[in-house]
């Protein structure tokens, strides 16, 4: 095999490198915002990875990811809202939660395929935008404020900038880490089978949607975990968070940074997300830029920015 | 007089006018290599289909091993010891030829629902995928992409894969398509030695290969069978002839 | 009684509106194997267009010609620059590519327009209820929007099913190198079904515009229920989107109206009031839910390709 010495390598360690040493940076030039910018790209990359764990391991377009982030940070917010503040409660809570609305949905749409499949994961994930909008006593549309972080006792302060910060990309990495695993364990050969040729895996003895069911689950479970981190770092959560343009966004991130690959995720969503910041300070109408420029990557750049890295090893 | 292995009864199978399968029955025998042919538009591919459960007939039944397997899924059978090689090459095009073959030992080794240790490291797969690809030749190229071998290569690879899963019954769909005249002789010599472990169902045109391995032949005409018999007896049966070898004389006597 | 006539009338009206969506997105897919989720930014310029050309002609039949001509130019616009690429493709990057496009068009409507929505007034000789059935009245326009629908929908049947045009229409979705190679354009042939969807989609834009919304966003919400529409009818099927349209739009339309009150029957007043709204929004969802586990093809599948 090649060398790990390669562009695609290099990007993904500086890129880390950076993650690890952005609260420095911000302590030393007093810019609070970018770490709060960047607790938010790492908790986006989170979800952004379980998404690729679906869609680019194992091959099922889902564009009803969002619903995850929702669940997760719902199951804070209400069990916030009901009195219950420890995190120990509440996101082991939100993990049980999104895997078992992964399993209903994940059963009810894999008996669909292509962009059958596509659909339906959109329209179930709009299903729970809705009853969360239903949800008066939750504040309904209007969202519901939590006026309390998740209590992890003396262990974590969740209110502290930088042990956030650094909670968030510790659940990133070790996330990225369990992924990677996966991915090269019996149960990832077989999703990455399933992907590759379901007709041939079927021949020679495995029960394709089984693993698929499960890979969903996971990736369902993984979202909700970073949902749970979102509902901490805005202290909200809506149901504006699982409409199904969120899904396209968290979509975008991983086509962007590269489907399929491990740190492609975390790339897509830093490049996705702040340049759409950087956009919205330049003009209140950004989308008319992001929008052909999508469209412009769809057509030129294939493979994302991770598969432009891996040619130049070549080119 | 032993069971048949694989017995099939008045399988039908329709498609909208046409009826592709029709009132079909027939008899594999443990240890034999049987050979189906028939002009194109027989209805080969689509018994295949049915034997491997890629397809489900319309009616009649289909017994493995002494069991019904007549709507069993495609997976089911293969954990039955039944392993299909495809007429078009289907093998998984991002993996390497090894990691094909190692698949499919896996698929046959126990569950899959491990997460965590990494398969390619598992020795006993490795090795048994090793063995599988020395058995067809393809050795040497056990850590290249599928894409990157060629044709005949991947003919080859697709029968290790079959072979990978340790089966009673081989079902081969059209293994010489696309080869040269040497690769044809090599897959010849192949399931030759194959034959004596595994009993073997062969579909081909190529009727060289089919007289000189062939225990006995069925010949299929729209959706029937015309004729089951050794090969010499095929060779002088006259409505076959007409049927499907023409007047030409295409056979001559074989090693 | 008469509440639930109007109700019905109003679930059908609903539903053959979702039908001309539906078609057009349908056809488009089935035809060219192309997802277009920019599909309800078009029905979105349908009834802009309408609501800004009906404002400068003063007229509203001539406004809303105008917009229809108008939205099917920029459909075809659309298609010759940027989506014809994407024939052939996965359909990820198809998905991908029109949803950066619906973003697009939605900041284009902001810049043009400005965020507050529009108003589509009805002429005087619209608003007149309509007497159906001795002592029952329907607003005129209502009438209107389910007759066109109706004549719509025959006309497609007609085309699609009768015609030279259809004929290759249904020819070039199973077997597009067949019809390249018997000498008819196919890249003209797709531009044209592709506007016909476009204006399909503007159609049914600029007729909901008068009697509920013209506003950025208002193709997403309804997007979606036009993809729920395509799954239980199957996809690429005419026939199926038709009967799933008017069933979806009846069955929601007769939720939301009548729901509350029936679970006003069951559950208590403070409980009823807070499921009925999320449940009527859901019912949908149920729907499709069911008809995916009894049957993943949809109710009339188009035949196999």
């Amino acid at each position: 095999m090649t060398s790990a010495l390669n562009a695609r390598n290099i990007v993904a360690a500086i890129a880390a490198a950076g993650l690890l040493l952005l609260p420095l940076y911000s302590a030393l030039s007093g810019n609070i915002f970018i770490l709060t910018l960047f607790t938010r790209i790492v908790i986006f990359a989170l979800a952004a990875a379980s998404l690729n764990l679906m869609m680019g391991y194992g091959g099922m377009m889902s564009f009803g990811h969002a619903a995850y982030l929702g669940i997760g940070g719902y199951a804070v917010g209400i069990l916030a809202a009901e009195g219950i503040g420890s995190g120990f409660i509440q996101w082991p809570v939100a993990l049980i939660v999104s895997a078992l609305f992964a399993l209903v949905i994940g059963a009810l749409s894999l008996r669909t395929r292509g962009v059958y499949f596509i659909m339906i994961t959109l329209a179930f994930a709009q299903m729970a935008y809705y009853i969360a909008s239903g949800m008066s006593r939750y504040g309904g549309d209007d969202g519901l404020t939590i006026y309390k972080r998740s209590d992890f006792g003396g262990l974590i302060n969740l209110s502290n900038r930088v042990q956030f910060y650094y909670l968030c990309l510790g659940c990133l990495f070790g996330g990225l880490y369990l992924i990677w695993r996966i991915v090269n364990s019996r149960f990832g050969m077989v999703v990455r089978g399933v992907r590759s040729n379901e007709q041939r895996m079927q021949a020679i003895g495995f029960h394709a949607n089984r693993y698929r069911l499960v890979c969903f689950v996971i990736a369902g479970t993984i979202c909700g975990l970073a949902g749970a981190l979102l509902a901490n770092n805005t202290d909200f959560v809506s149901p504006a968070v699982m409409y199904w343009t969120r899904s396209g966004d968290l979509m975008v991130m991983v086509i962007l940074g590269g489907m399929g690959s491990l740190f492609g995720p975390v790339i897509g969503a830093i490049v996705y997300l702040v340049l759409e910041e950087l956009l919205s300070r330049f003009t209140e109408y950004w989308a008319l830029i992001m929008g052909p420029l999508l469209l412009l990557i769809v057509l030129f750049a294939r493979g994302g920015i991770m598969g432009l890295l891996g040619r130049m090893r070549r080119g | 007089m032993a069971d048949p292995l694989l017995r099939v009864q008045h399988l039908v199978r329709r498609f909208g006018g046409i009826t592709a399968t029709d009132n079909l029955s027939l008899d594999v025998m443990p240890g034999e290599l049987h050979a189906i042919i028939g002009p194109n538009g027989a209805g080969k591919t689509t018994l295949i289909s049915q034997l491997t459960g890629q397809l489900m007939p319309n009616s009649g039944a289909i017994h493995f091993a002494g069991r019904d397997v007549t709507r069993q899924p495609a997976y089911k059978r293969s954990r039955l010891g039944l392993a299909r090689s495809f007429q078009i090459t289907s093998l998984l095009p991002d993996f390497s030829a090894i990691d094909n073959v190692a698949l499919a030992a896996q698929a046959h080794d126990g569950h899959s629902f491990r997460f965590w240790g990494s398969a390619r490291k598992e020795k006993h797969l490795r090795d048994a995928a090793r063995s599988a690809l020395k058995r067809v030749g393809l050795e040497a190229r056990a850590e290249v992409p599928v894409l990157e071998l060629s044709h005949g290569e991947q003919r080859e690879l697709e029968l290790a894969v079959a072979l990978a899963t340790k089966p009673q019954l081989l079902l081969l769909d059209e293994p010489m398509a696309g080869l040269g005249v040497t690769e044809s002789a090599r897959m010849v010599g192949l399931l030759k030695e194959l034959r004596k472990e595994v009993t073997i169902v062969l579909v081909e045109h190529d009727m060289e290969a089919v007289f000189a391995l062939a225990d006995r032949i069925t010949v299929l005409v729209y959706g029937r069978v015309i004729a089951c018999d050794s090969p010499d007896a095929i060779r002088n049966n006259e409505e076959v002839k007409r049927a499907y070898l023409g007047d030409q004389h295409v056979v001559v006597g074989h090693v | 009684m008469f509440l639930v006539i109007e109700q019905l009338l109003n679930g059908l009206q609903f539903g053959l509106l979702l039908f001309l969506l539906a078609a057009g997105l349908t056809l488009v897919f089935g035809i060219m194997d192309f997802v277009n989720l920019a599909h309800g930014s078009l029905y979105m310029m349908g009834a802009y267009f309408a609501a800004t050309f009906v404002a400068w002609t003063g007229s509203f039949v001539l406004g809303i010609v105008l917009a229809l001509g108008a939205t099917l130019l920029l459909g075809i616009a659309l298609e010759f620059v940027a989506l014809r690429h994407l024939y052939g493709r996965d359909h990820l990057d198809q998905v991908l590519a029109t949803f950066g496009l619906i973003l697009f068009f939605n900041d284009a409507v902001r810049l043009i327009w400005g965020p507050a929505g529009l108003a589509l007034p009805l002429p005087a000789w619209l608003t007149v209820p309509v007497q159906i059935i001795p002592g029952v009245f329907y607003p005129a326009y209502r009438l209107m929007i389910i007759a066109v629908a109706l004549i719509v929908a025959a006309l497609l049947y007609v085309v699609v099913m009768r015609t030279r045009i259809g004929m290759l229409i249904r020819a070039g979705a199973s077997n597009r190198e067949m019809i390249g190679a018997l000498g008819i354009n196919i890249k003209l042939l797709f531009t044209l079904v592709f506007g016909l969807g476009a204006a399909l989609a503007g159609l049914a834009g600029l007729m909901q515009a008068p009697i509920l919304t013209v506003q950025i966003g208002m193709g997403e919400n309804i997007l979606i229920l036009a993809f729920v529409i395509i799954v239980i009818g199957g996809i690429g099927s005419i026939r199926g989107a038709f009967l799933a349209a008017i069933f979806v739009g009846i069955i929601d339309t007769m939720g939301r109206a009548f729901l509350p009150d029936l679970l006003r029957m069951v559950l208590s007043s403070s409980a009823a009031s807070t499921a009925a709204p999320a449940l009527s929004s859901m019912l949908i969802y149920l729907l499709m839910a069911i008809v995916l586990v009894v049957r993943p093809e949809g109710l009339f599948p188009a035949a196999k390709r």
